[in-house]
């Protein structure tokens, strides 16, 4: 005789064990003192020309590290590394995102107190990345102008979890006829407060600014406890 | 595309819990936020591949979809959004990025025989 299903309450959240890996990953940079960026894009953005330079302006004032996702290849931890930063590439496979496993394996046997910054370069996609946590301290957008003006609209969950955005390639701007106002409206549609910097990493135009913005969001975390941001806690 | 890796986490979710409550599970009940980043029909499909050989195998998996809610500060209470390309409050009409659900992506009940 066939029995009647019975209902069993069981409240879990499903990405529960990488949540709690990215406290504990949290705490630890925390302690260490180091500083946690983790930047998210579709691919061809610009994240790792940005990042090339970033790391370069940083180094001769910082320690700084990156980890750089990709599916296939090493070629943006070969461009990276250029930059004198300690550099490790995490191959994905076929996974579209990082998750916080993947970064404590990476780190592992790093002494985190030998550093000031640390970059995560995510996977290309706007997506998936929105919902896994790698214990950052800031969680960095990047759009270009050649993506379209409604990019955040496409994409409202990463963009709201986002701390910071970040468009690039300023320089053809007037090239692909980008309309900044919308871009920023839209931007401020899905994530209202968030700050937004204008950079074009190959001539060099915003990046002091965009540099002065990493450093002092790095300032405000060694003089506060930071916690994480209001839409992602 | 990172539903088969949710439907993994899920499907190990419940396997725990089915030997803890020695059961054989054939349904289990997920709640899916707007703002999960999760698609239901991509972890519908996803799931399905995923119970293969498992002893969830066969099992159905129901998703009731969380609306996204944001505290509005200027009404001071918490407010459903409505829509999620507007983080705004729907009764004042003052941006918020505050989300206070909509996120979850959580296994709230098992049916088990």
């Amino acid at each position: 005789m066939s029995q009647t299903p019975r209902v069993v309450e069981v409240r879990k959240n499903v990405l529960k064990q990488n949540d709690i890996l990215a406290r504990a990953l949290r705490d630890r940079f925390r302690e260490a003192g180091v500083f946690v960026v983790n930047v998210v894009s579709s691919p061809g953005a610009g994240k790792t020309t940005l990042l090339e330079h970033t790391l370069t302006d940083l180094q001769s004032r910082y320690r700084t590290a990156s980890v750089v996702g990709d599916l296939a290849t090493e070629n943006d931890a070969r461009r990276l590394a250029r930059s004198g930063a300690l550099v490790e590439q995490i191959t994905t496979g076929t996974v579209c995102h990082l998750d916080a496993t993947m970064i404590e394996r990476v780190i592992d046997g790093w002494d985190l107190t030998d550093l000031d910054f640390l970059f995560i370069e995510n996977v290309g996609n706007l997506v998936c990345p929105a919902s896994y946590d790698l214990g950052e301290n800031l969680r960095f957008v990047l759009m270009s102008v050649t993506e379209g003006e409604d990019k955040p609209l496409k994409y409202p969950t990463i963009f709201n979890s986002a701390d910071v955005a970040v468009i690039t390639k300023a320089d053809i701007a007037d090239a692909v006829e980008f309309d900044w106002e919308t871009a920023c409206n839209n931007i401020q549609a899905v994530r209202p407060g968030m700050q937004t910097l204008r950079v074009s990493a190959k001539t060099g135009a915003g990046m002091p600014d965009y540099v002065g913005v990493v450093e002092s969001h790095r300032s405000q975390m060694r003089d506060t406890t930071l916690a994480p941001s209001p839409a992602r806690a | 595309m990172h539903e088969l890796s949710i439907a993994v986490s899920l499907i190990e979710l419940a396997e725990e819990e089915a030997e803890r409550i020695e059961g054989r599970v054939c349904a289990v009940h997920l709640e899916l936020g707007a703002l999960s980043g999760v698609v239901k029909e991509a972890l519908l499909f996803a799931y399905e591949i995923a119970c293969a050989d498992t002893p969830l195998e066969g099992s159905q998996l129901v998703i009731e979809i969380v609306p996204a809610v944001v505290y509005c500060p200027e009404c001071d209470g918490n407010r459903p959004l409505e829509s999620v390309q507007l983080f705004l409050c729907p009764e004042c009409g003052t941006p918020t990025p505050m989300v206070v659900q909509g996120k979850e992506i959580q296994m709230v009940a098992l049916e088990v025989e």
